[in-house]
């Protein structure tokens, strides 16, 4: 929260409250840190700004592709914006039930270790995740994508031809729902844990069955804090960079065909495959590129917002 | 409706700490019986365990008879589920869903039953359980925001309303009134003794004139010391508990001459 009220309104300003000194030192340091992260957030902000412009103003045949800004970077905000949105909507689901089986299923031991488990994906590097997608997961998704073109084919998303190597949009997204799987259920079962055995208890006491105590008390409860785990996932998801450069094999534009091999790369793992051969107006481009992702991932958050804040009143939190 | 309760050599346990021994007693159907005691005594742990609540907390466990209508309720064929949708409860806090309107509230208890309900029996469903709790004339206009908006007393009404809503056959309210003011007090005495013509009451007070003024039998829990279990010591129609009690640690007890 930007708004850190750090002095209780005084009339006029002419009299102020006794403050403790230890009161004005916390104050003084939280806010301190809050006007800190605006800094940053405003400096990388500027930086993006200031080194995009050059491709902005760009005559249209000195980007890379020769057809302006705007047809090169929005392939990539779509492929970005499909293989996150492909995650979330994998991970999310996934992700809450993990968090309601260790909360409320699972005997306390396995529950522990389960937890663990999970906490574990998260600390497994990026690149290591593109390793397994490419090597692992890709080759046995081909047959699977081979039955979705025959039986599915008919749905634009699985109209293939499907792709003999597997490095299809919908790897790529699977990749990073198992990414992003740990930060949505860890937050996810952290909010469950913290529904009160009140609420809890009412349900019960109504005659709900665990699973009708689940809908009833736990899940609402929890909503805005899936919500949040799932805008960090996705975070995550739009930003991730190494799995998808080595996951997802790119050619093409737009196109909302999940399993072929022509596929639109995402910001992110476009500029970590481009930057190393580019230079002067190439590289603003890059950035320019990396601005539109700055601007989505900052929708997304408000959006997030937006949503928790929309029954607000229901959220329990008084 | 109202059913009795049969109550034999009951003995509740949180993992291996035996909490209450030995509870036998008779709960009879249409009336108001009051437990009172001192504190830890076990009072709220024999409530919950007459709805099979108390199981819920993780290692709590019981041994004995509870038989509700010749129908044994820790019987191996019997659903904890069922016989809490016929022994409804209201908690010492007031706990209304914090996510669901006040009308969803006292209708939550209906959705589970999974009929399917038409709107309008719905409405009259929920119009009649308010004005059973004397929630109605106060809430009636805002029926679509939030329960926890409500002051205590209006929660715990609310609760009220939310229990009787679902017709249970016995009512358990564990010391309804010790968040709320004398006013609202006295509305849930009032409303208790209306209810007593449909429903088993069960109450747990710590508030002694309220157990004279509107129970029939009243139950004394005392325990003799820290670590021991808690006892039924006396069970006796009100007028003689207050007047002429069988027990000396009763009588001390009420008259504040305890410990
Ligand atoms: N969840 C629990 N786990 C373990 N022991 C418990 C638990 N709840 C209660 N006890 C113990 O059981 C005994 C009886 O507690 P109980 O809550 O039934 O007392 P009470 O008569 O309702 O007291 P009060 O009047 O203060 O509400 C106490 O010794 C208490 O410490
Ligand atoms: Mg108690």
């Amino acid at each position: 929260m930007s708004s850190t009220r750090t002095t209780p309104p005084s009339p006029a300003g002419t009299r102020r409250s006794v403050r403790r000194p230890g009161d004005r030192v916390f104050a003084g340091t939280a806010k301190g840190a809050g006007i800190l992260i605006l800094v940053i957030l405003a400096g990388v902000a500027a930086f993006l700004v200031v080194e995009a412009v050059p491709a902005l103003t760009a005559p249209a045949e000195d980007i890379p592709g020769e057809s302006g800004l705007a047809s090169y970077v929005a392939p990539l905000v779509f492929g970005t914006l499909l293989a996150a949105v492909i995650a979330l909507l994998v991970a999310t689901p996934l992700a809450v039930a993990i968090a309601l089986f260790i909360g409320y299923y699972a005997p306390r031991r396995m529950a522990q270790g389960l937890g663990y488990l999970v906490d574990l994906l998260a600390a497994i590097p990026s690149i290591v995740y593109g390793f397994w997608g490419i090597f692992w997961l890709a080759p046995k998704l081909v047959p699977f994508y081979e039955w979705l073109e025959r039986n599915l084919g008919f749905i634009p998303l699985f109209a293939g031809p499907a792709s003999t190597t597997g490095r299809t949009m919908l790897t790529a997204g699977l990749v990073l729902a198992v990414m992003i799987l740990p930060i949505v259920s860890a937050i996810s079962r952290e909010v469950f844990l913290q529904v009160p055995s009140l609420h809890r208890e009412a349900a019960l006491a109504l005659g709900a069955t665990r699973w009708e105590m689940i809908r009833m008390a736990v899940l609402p409860y929890g909503r805005s804090g899936v919500i949040g785990g799932a805008m960090l996932g996705l975070g995550r998801a739009l930003g991730e960079t190494m799995a998808v450069a080595i996951v997802l094999s790119v050619s093409g534009g737009i196109t909302f065909n999940l399993i072929s091999s022509g596929n639109p790369s995402t910001i992110a793992a476009n500029i970590a495959l481009e930057f190393p051969e580019s230079s002067g107006i190439d590289i603003n481009t890059l950035i320019a590129s990396g601005l539109a992702l700055f601007v989505i991932t900052l929708a997304v958050n408000m959006l997030a917002r937006a949503i928790v804040n929309r029954r607000a009143d229901f959220s329990g939190a008084n | 409706m109202a059913k009795r309760i049969d109550v034999s050599d009951l003995h509740i346990y949180y993992g291996n700490f035996l909490a209450v021994e030995n509870v036998n007693v008779s709960i009879e159907p249409r009336s108001i019986t009051a437990l009172i005691g001192p504190s830890g005594c076990g009072k709220s742990t024999f409530l919950r365990s007459l709805n099979r609540m108390h199981e819920v907390i993780p290692g709590a466990r019981v041994e004995g008879k509870v038989v509700m209508d010749g129908v044994d309720l820790y019987g191996s064929d019997v659903d904890p589920v069922d016989v809490r949708r016929q022994i409804g409860m209201v908690f010492q806090r007031p706990n209304p869903f914090p996510t669901m309107s006040i009308y969803e509230n006292v209708a939550a208890g209906l959705r589970l039953n999974a009929k399917r309900m038409k709107k309008s029996d719905l409405d009259d469903l929920v119009e009649r359980s308010l004005k059973g709790a004397n929630l109605w004339t106060e809430v009636k206009d805002r029926l679509d925001r939030p329960g926890a908006g409500l002051s205590g007393g209006q929660q715990q009404r609310l609760c009220i309303a939310r229990a009787i809503a679902v017709e249970p056959d016995v009512l358990l309210m564990d010391e309804p009134c010790s968040a709320l003011d004398p006013i609202s007090t006295l509305a849930i005495e009032d409303l208790m003794t209306e209810l007593k013509e449909r429903f088993t009451i069960v109450i747990v007070t710590h508030n002694m004139q309220q157990a004279a003024r509107v129970s029939e039998q009243t139950g004394f829990f005392n325990l003799n010391g820290v670590g021991q279990p808690g006892r039924l010591i006396e069970f006796n129609p009100t007028e003689k508990i207050f007047s002429n009690p069988d027990q000396k640690a009763t009588e001390d007890y009420i008259s504040g001459r305890f410990g």
